[in-house]
């Protein structure tokens, strides 16, 4: 017997059937990110005034590329998970609430492939 | 059913500013300033793959005042949504949550940002030969 009443079920209201996936991401992404961007400050500190020359060989250094890659990857999924969370709060107009996280995700995603890109094209010369 | 106009309850208006609320709020808006920074990011990264001509233009934006003060802004960002982050997945864990401790911690997370975010800054003038 379900305790939800038949307006709701119509409604597809109640759990999402997603559990934490999402709250689960934005802390993997957080774990990964400390040693990624403790390397990368680092790394740009120690670069600082470097010429092109200088920056494309440390771009195309296999372990750096590797690094940035992972980097790139990590950065875009957490924050658009947390900027969601962000629209998800203050938002309340439906529409603009999904349109506005639909342009985020869009953004994440083709900002994170120019990144990736840029960084093989480096490294493969 | 839900109506628009009903009482929002806590109302924030009426709670006395604390130490945890005002850092909880920060770390909301240095992960916003840091989303907005990324695009700095890519653009140096395209500018890298594109040519020497895009990447000095990139570069000199940077070294301008106005490019320092971006990287200022978003480093002191990064460092605090670094270490707040580490904070938060600490309660996250369960630990931490109680009053002295969430306080101090939070202290600690603000000493250390701003501490991290000088390093930094004096690493990368070193590294320029600057100092």
């Amino acid at each position: 017997m379900s305790l939800r009443s038949p307006l709701g079920k119509v409604r597809g209201l109640g759990s999402a059937k997603e559990g934490v996936a999402h709250w689960w991401a934005q802390r993997m992404t957080a774990v990964a990110l400390v040693p990624l961007m403790i390397w990368f400050v680092a790394s740009i500190c120690a670069m600082t005034g470097a010429d092109y020359d200088a920056v494309r060989t440390w771009i195309a250094t296999p372990m750096v590329s590797i690094m940035l890659v992972l980097l790139t990857l990590a950065v875009f999924h957490h924050a658009q998970l947390g900027l969601q969370v962000v629209l998800e709060d203050y938002v309340h107009t439906e529409w603009l609430k999904i349109a506005s996280i639909a342009i985020v995700k869009f953004a994440a995603i083709g900002l994170a492939v120019a990144s990736i890109f840029s960084i093989v094209k480096i490294a493969l010369g | 059913m839900a109506s628009n106009n009903r009482p929002l309850s806590p109302h924030l208006q009426v709670y006395k500013p604390q130490l945890t609320t005002f850092m909880s709020i920060t770390h909301r808006a240095t992960g916003i300033a840091l989303a907005v920074g990324t695009l700095m990011l890519v653009c140096w990264l395209i500018a890298a793959a594109t040519g020497e001509t895009a990447f000095n233009e990139v570069q000199a934006f940077l070294g301008s005042i106005v490019g320092r003060l971006l990287l200022l802004g978003w480093s002191f960002a990064l460092f605090y949504h670094l270490c707040n982050g580490l904070r938060h997945l600490f309660w996250d864990a369960g630990k931490g949550f109680e009053i002295e401790t969430a306080y101090m911690t939070g202290r600690i997370v603000i000493a250390a940002s701003i501490l991290l975010t000088i390093g930094a800054w004096l690493w990368g003038y070193a590294a320029m030969g600057v100092i």
